[in-house]
This record gives C-alpha cells, sequence and structure tokens, in this order.
C-alpha cells in the first residue's frame, strides 16, 4: 500500500513488518512518536519505561527471551542508556534487537545537538542511517536481519528532519514465521564477568571485521555515477540536500555508516576527480576516509555546529542562493507555557522570592523565558536536584537558602529519585519542588506511572509522590495548589529558610489532559475596565490569555480572552484592586 | 535540473492553528493526484504558542524534505506576522496567501513590544498580486470557528493545479467524520473567496 508516512511511523510500519514482540521507549523530541504509532498494530507489547536505561534493558530481556525487540529514544537518550548498550554488544542478542536513536541537528528540541553516529564506532555495533521514509521502513526491516545474522544489537539512526518528515512509503505484509519465544540458559553470554566477558570482546572484534565485509556487499551503500569531476560521500538527510543542490555529482550513498565499506569507498575516491564527504555535525565518515588514507574535502567547507539545509549545501559548494534580505526586526514568537499552566504561578513565586532555581527537562525549562525568568541551570534529565545538592555544599548558610531545585512528575520518575535520595542522605538543606502535572507534557502528553495509564491505554497505579519521597528520607514533604498563590509563595518561602532537605508537591494538572476528569476548567475571568488602574500585577506571570492594551486608559489596561483563560485564577488573586472577576 | 520542476508550499503560523493538520491534507491530495511529495516540520513545540513552520514539495521526484530558502513557490500564511517574518523564503514572484488575523505573541500581550502596523500593506508592497483571506469570519460561515484553517486551504488549492476531487478525499480521509461537513463547506467557502 502506498501512504505518506513520517519517518517515525515509517520506523514504526518497519518494526510491525519485522514481527517485533516488544517496543519500550522513553518519550524524547523527535523519536516520541515512533512508540505512539506501534501501539496502532496488533502483537506488539509496546511500553513507555521511566528512563531510556529501563527501556533498552526491557528490549534486552526481550531479545534474550528470543523475541525481536525494539527501543526508541532521542540522541541524549542513549546517554542515558549507554550503560547496558556497551554491554550488550558484548553479549549479543538472541531474537533481534534494534536500537533508534533520534538526534535532533540545529536543537530544536534538546539541551546539545551531539552526533549520535560516534555511539556505534565506540560500542562496536553495527549503524543505519535512513534518508527518507521508505528507508525507515526498509531499514528497520533490514536490521533486524542483520542483528540476527551477526548476533549483534544494531542502531538505527534518525535525524529530527528524517522522524519529522512526511514522504510517499511502500508498505508490505509482516514477515510470515519467526521461532517462538522461549527460555534457554546460555551464561557464557549473558553473564558479563570478567572471565566471560573477556571471550565475548575476542568475538566482538571478530564481528566488526565481518560487518564491515558485509558492508561492501550491502545494497544499500550505492554508487550512483554521474559527472566525474566531483565525487560526494554522503548518508542520511544530507544526501537529499546533496541531489537536491548538485544534481550532476557522482555520489555513494551510505545506508550503513558503521563500519564504513573502506574499499567501496577508495574503489570510488579512484573514480572521481574530487573527493568530498556531505555530512552533518561531526567529521564521523570524514575521519576515518583520511585515516585510510584517501583524501577527502569535508568539514573545511561544511559545517560542524547545527543542521545542514539545501542552502547551506549551496554555499559550500558555492552555489548562490537566493534568499532575500530583510533588516525588520520583528516580535519574536517563542513558545511559551499555556493558559492555565499549574507551573506559572511556581516560576512567579519563585522569581519573587529571588531563588537559585536548579532546572532540568520539561515544560517547566520555559520557567526560564522572560517575564518569569526564573531557571538558573538546566543540564540534563534529572540534573536539578544533584546540582542543588552541589551547590549548597559550596555556600555559605544565607546563600544555600535560595537554592531550589524543580523537576517535573516524569523527570523525577526518569533519574530524580536518586538525586533526591543522595540530597537527604547527604543533608543538603536544600528545597525540591515536584511540578507533578500527572504527564509527560512536553513531548506532547505521554503517559507515565503518575498518570495512572500505560502507552497501550490500560489503567494502572498512580505513583503517590508524597509517600514516594518520604520513604527516601525526606521528613519535610507538603502538598501545596499552584492555583492558590499566597500558599504557594508562603510554602516556598518557608521551605526556602528551613535548614533542611524539603519537597513541596503541586497538585494541579497539565491543562491539556484529554481524558475527562483530569484537568476540569474554571470559569474565564474578566477585566473590570473601570476598576482596571493599569498597575500590570498580572500581565507579570506572562499568561498568553492576558492582553495589555496600550491605548486603553491613561496607563493601559490588562483584558482577559475568554477563548483562551482556563479559570485558573492566580491573575484574579494577584490584581490588589480586585478588577478580575468570573466572566458571567 | 530536475528540481525545476518541484513546487513549494510554506504554511507558516502559530501553534494550535491547525497548521500540521493543513499540511497534512495538502500532502495527501497531492499524493493522490500522482506527485511524489514531501513534508516536513519541527513537533514539540507546537502547541505552546510559538512559531510553526511546515514544508510541503511536490513535483515527478523530491529530494530535499525541505524547501530551498528562497525558493518557496506559494507562502500559506495563517497569521499576518508569521507571514510578514517568512517573506524572505518566498520567490520574487512566488504566490502568497494570509489569513487577516492578528495573534500577539506573548512579548506584545505584556506591552514589552508593539504588534507591528500595516503589515497587509507591508506584504501587498512586495507581493501586489497577494491575497488577504478572513479565515475566521469565513469558517464561523461555515458553522465552526476553527476551521479556519480549511477555509485556508480553500483559497490555496486554487493554486496547486490539481482537481478538486483529490482535495475533497484527502479532507475525507483525514478530518474526523462528525466535522466533515463543516469541513467541507469551510473548504469550499475559501475556494470561492
Amino acid at each position: 500500500m502506498k501512504e505518506i508516512l513520517s519517518g517515525n511511523e515509517a520506523v514504526a510500519r518497519g518494526a510491525y513488518e519485522a514481527g517485533v514482540k516488544v517496543a519500550s521507549g522513553y518519550p524524547g523530541t523527535p523519536s516520541t512518536e515512533i512508540l505512539e504509532n506501534v501501539i496502532r498494530y496488533e502483537n506488539i507489547d509496546a511500553s513507555w519505561a521511566p528512563n531510556e536505561k529501563v527501556a533498552l534493558e526491557v528490549a534486552i530481556g526481550a531479545s534474550i527471551g528470543g523475541g525481536r525487540a525494539l527501543a526508541t529514544m532521542k540522541h541524549v537518550g542513549v546517554n542515558v542508556a549507554a550503560d547496558p548498550l556497551f554491554t550488550l554488544s558484548y553479549t549479543g542478542i538472541k531474537g533481534g534487537l534494534v536500537l533508534v536513536t533520534a538526534d535532533d541537528p540545529e536543537l530544536h528540541s534538546s539541551q546539545n545537538e551531539q552526533d549520535n553516529r560516534n555511539y556505534a564506532k565506540f560500542a562496536k555495533i553495527p549503524m543505519l542511517e535512513p534518508s527518507d521514509s521508505q528507508e525507515c521502513l526498509d531499514f528497520t526491516r533490514l536490521a533486524f536481519e542483520i542483528s540476527e545474522s551477526f548476533d549483534t544489537p544494531v542502531m538505527l539512526r534518525t535525524t529530527t528532519r528524517i522522524s519529522h518528515s512526511k514522504s510517499v512509503t511502500i508498505t508490505n505484509d509482516p514477515v510470515s514465521i519467526l521461532p517462538a519465544p522461549k527460555l534457554e540458559r546460555n551464561a557464557s553470554k549473558y553473564v558479563m564477568l570478567p572471565g566471560n566477558a573477556r571471550v565475548r570482546h575476542t568475538i566482538i572484534e571478530e564481528r566488526l571485521k565481518k560487518l564491515a565485509a558485509y558492508a561492501e556487499t550491502l545494497e544499500i551503500n550505492r554508487s550512483e555515477m554521474r559527472d566525474l569531476s566531483i565525487g560526494v560521500i554522503t548518508s542520511g538527510i544530507s544526501y537529499q540536500y546533496v541531489r537536491e543542490t548538485l544534481p550532476d555529482a557522482s555520489v555513494l550513498k551510505l545506508g550503513m555508516v558503521y563500519p564504513l565499506p573502506l574499499k567501496s569507498i577508495r574503489e570510488f575516491a579512484g573514480r572521481v576527480k574530487v573527493l568530498y564527504v556531505v555530512e552533518e555535525l561531526d567529521p564521523f565518515i570524514e575521519e576515518q576516509i583520511r585515516a585510510s588514507g584517501i583524501t577527502v574535502i569535508g568539514k573545511e567547507i561544511l559545517p560542524i555546529c547545527g543542521e545542514l539545509t539545501p542552502g547551506r549545501v549551496k554555499k559550500a559548494f558555492g552555489i548562490a542562493s537566493s534568499e532575500m534580505q530583510t533588516s525588520v526586526q520583528l516580535p519574536a514568537r517563542p513558545p511559551n507555557m499555556c493558559p492555565g499552566c499549574p507551573h506559572r504561578s511556581v516560576f512567579y513565586a519563585l522569581h519573587k522570592s529571588g531563588a537559585y532555581v536548579t532546572g532540568d527537562i520539561g515544560c517547566y525549562t520555559l520557567g526560564f523565558m522572560p517575564p518569569l525568568s526564573a531557571m538558573d541551570t538546566c543540564i540534563c534529565m534529572g540534573a536539578g536536584i544533584g546540582n542543588a545538592t552541589g551547590i549548597t555544599k559550596v555556600l555559605k548558610p544565607d546563600e544555600q537558602k535560595k537554592v531550589v531545585a524543580v523537576i517535573g512528575d516524569s523527570t523525577f520518575l526518569h533519574s530524580g529519585m536518586t538525586a533526591l535520595l543522595d540530597m537527604v542522605y547527604n543533608n543538603s538543606p536544600s528545597t525540591v519542588i515536584l511540578l507533578d502535572n500527572r504527564i509527560t507534557a512536553m513531548t506532547g502528553r505521554q503517559e507515565n506511572p503518575a498518570s495512572g495509564f500505560t502507552l497501550m491505554g490500560q489503567e494502572s497505579f498512580q505513583v503517590d509522590f508524597a509517600e514516594l519521597v518520604k520513604s527516601l528520607g525526606v521528613r519535610n514533604v507538603r502538598k501545596v495548589d499552584p492555583y492558590d498563590f499566597d500558599d504557594t509563595m508562603l510554602a516556598i518561602t518557608e521551605e526556602m529558610d528551613r535548614p533542611e532537605t524539603s519537597v513541596i508537591i503541586t497538585n494541579r494538572p497539565c491543562v491539556l489532559i484529554k481524558r475527562t476528569g483530569v484537568f476540569k476548567r474554571g470559569t474565564p475571568q474578566k477585566v473590570d475596565p473601570e476598576t482596571c488602574t493599569g498597575c500590570k500585577a498580572c500581565v507579570k506571570i506572562g499568561c498568553p490569555a492576558i492582553i495589555w492594551q496600550t491605548d486603553s486608559g491613561l496607563k493601559g489596561k490588562a483584558v482577559i480572552d475568554p477563548q483562551f483563560c482556563t479559570g485558573c485564577k492566580v491573575c484574579t488573586q494577584l490584581c490588589k484592586f480586585l478588577a478580575i472577576k468570573g466572566n458571567k | 535540473m530536475n528540481n525545476s520542476i518541484v513546487t513549494n508550499i510554506l504554511l507558516v503560523g502559530v501553534g494550535g492553528q491547525g497548521i500540521l493538520v493543513a499540511a497534512e491534507i495538502i500532502a495527501e491530495a497531492l499524493m493522490l493526484a500522482g506527485f511524489d511529495v514531501k513534508k516536513s516540520e519541527v513537533h514539540g513545540m507546537a502547541q505552546r504558542g510559538g512559531s510553526v513552520v511546515s514544508h510541503v514539495r511536490y513535483g515527478e521526484k523530491v529530494y530535499s524534505p525541505i524547501i530551498p530558502e528562497g525558493e518557496t513557490d506559494i507562502l500559506l500564511g495563517f497569521e499576518l506576522l508569521e507571514a510578514y517574518r517568512y517573506l524572505p523564503l518566498l520567490k520574487r514572484d512566488g504566490k502568497i496567501v494570509v489569513n487577516n488575523l492578528k495573534i500577539n505573541p506573548l512579548t506584545v500581550s505584556i506591552g514589552q513590544e508593539a504588534y507591528p502596523e500595516g503589515l497587509s500593506d507591508r506584504i501587498n508592497h512586495f507581493f501586489p498580486d497577494g491575497r488577504m483571506v478572513d479565515g475566521v469570519a469565513l469558517a464561523k460561515l461555515a458553522g465552526n470557528v476553527k476551521t479556519a484553517n480549511t477555509v485556508l486551504l480553500g483559497a490555496l488549492s486554487r493554486l496547486c493545479g490539481i482537481d478538486e476531487k483529490f482535495w475533497v478525499s484527502a479532507i475525507e480521509r483525514m478530518v474526523p467524520g462528525k466535522t466533515l461537513a463543516v469541513n467541507r463547506k469551510a473548504f469550499e467557502l475559501g475556494r470561492s473567496s
């Protein structure tokens, strides 16, 4: 069947066609939609794990049990899963195992733009890199075959422009019969104690040589000979930009980017006059080619930072681009917290209290943006709590009080729990605010153990954060309603003052949760223009529903858009003149 | 040059305006009409009132999913400021269809910056054939203010040179059953606007 599929949809389809039994992952842009689409297919057990390490371990277990298994994550998620990944390389697999890494060149929605092709070389495993949705589907199927033929996990690397672009894709029927999973002991292969692992390491080095030989014959590494004056070696999305901007150039398109088919590369190099590598981010292919003694041009003309575009490739090759110039300064339109977002009042209170806020990854990272401007660090998932512990270790008590870590429910379960354990165990006086909105919101509302539902829509338990935190040893635990501004402010100032670890848990759900009965919309608020003095107290919280009208009254007046207002009444409480009321 | 026959449509607007669904329908209609189609955008921030951009490219064979800089043939603007922001990506002889709607960025809502004045005139200055569509009013006329994106699709559809039946089938495939009738009407109103 012919369909327009995104790269993520096509990977999901490929997994289905490959007979995958188990799929596990943690949400992360641009990888999230893979598992969200896997659940469309029957016979695959798909689940959100609390973090990427667990997701990969679940996949490894499924593989050892004999089923084909898929793990999905964004590039930085592989850092979290790196521990099992490197030893998985040693054990190899039983049922085919494919790890999808969705990289984010240009940092569209990430904290760094690391190039995860390096993981393939580092972990000594093969990596495939599709350049459109058809290849996402085909390469996913192929990856399972390679995995089982060579007893190796296989990484499939996409980038944002592959994951989130749609292109015409032909789908196929699933593979017919795979062996039924069953328990078989094979301790020398799966128990990685030094004695066993030493033996496995030798096998892994042999496996790499076999894979390199296989790369020479692999059809997805193909040369397209055209004009021989320019030869370009490329892969992934860069292939599309090369075809777009250098339509006459000869191309060696690599579908497998590790290990490289160095003989084929040498042969291609010999047939063209000047050899280039066009690749995004690191000179991954370029350095290996150069190390084998072949002269090549790459990062001398192409950027290492940011994603490639047709224009950037044109520029590298000295081809004129037709972009018009504009000199007008326009108001930017960055994303912001939704109207009614329960994080808003917390960040406004943090801003007012002068807290030094250690944060991490989630919608609440938007607390960094003006006018709230209340986030001082953001390193990675779960980092805020450990950072707070560390900062307090070097400060005097009066400064220690200012340090507050913020963390969302999903991020806390991902990698905040161990950091909180450390904080309380090692007696840090910091305050932690657990922003429990009952969903993994930033990536588009994925279920997690705080939401009470699974990826496949089954009802599950809901984590009780107060009990969880108490059981880690925190004595000072209090819940606040973030829609009650005075109470939130009071809780934050009191707990900041307390010279021992304390945790504040907010209890309002994300306003975007669609399941009935979770988020309840209130009465939209209205500003009485007669009473409004134009003091701007309400606009300081940065709510998109509150519009400042400069041309109204002496100083201007606030107006609330009833379409956007969810009736959280935080602004209502901030108006000293009682000008904001329910809109009836 | 094999890419000279590729047509490039850039959709721009604000998160929450239904831009990604509109792009989906365009891509589907063009595929049904027999073209190779690619579509690209960045998810993740789309729901939070940020600037949203979607690229749709079609022709006999399409390589890059994103439109080469300055080669947009048709700009479909869902909001005035966003349409103006992306004008430099439009070819000098490109076509533009703009929803006559202002949505304040947060910096404007809170009074830190002013929404630029006279944007429709400025757009018309660069592109005298540019079309302003009152998407919200036509969507209300169709029966649901949320179908403004479908009104704009209707207005765009006349520029793509494919039979109306492909648009109708694409809308039928992509739009939930209960809102199909009102979306069909919104499309017609946009197409004849």
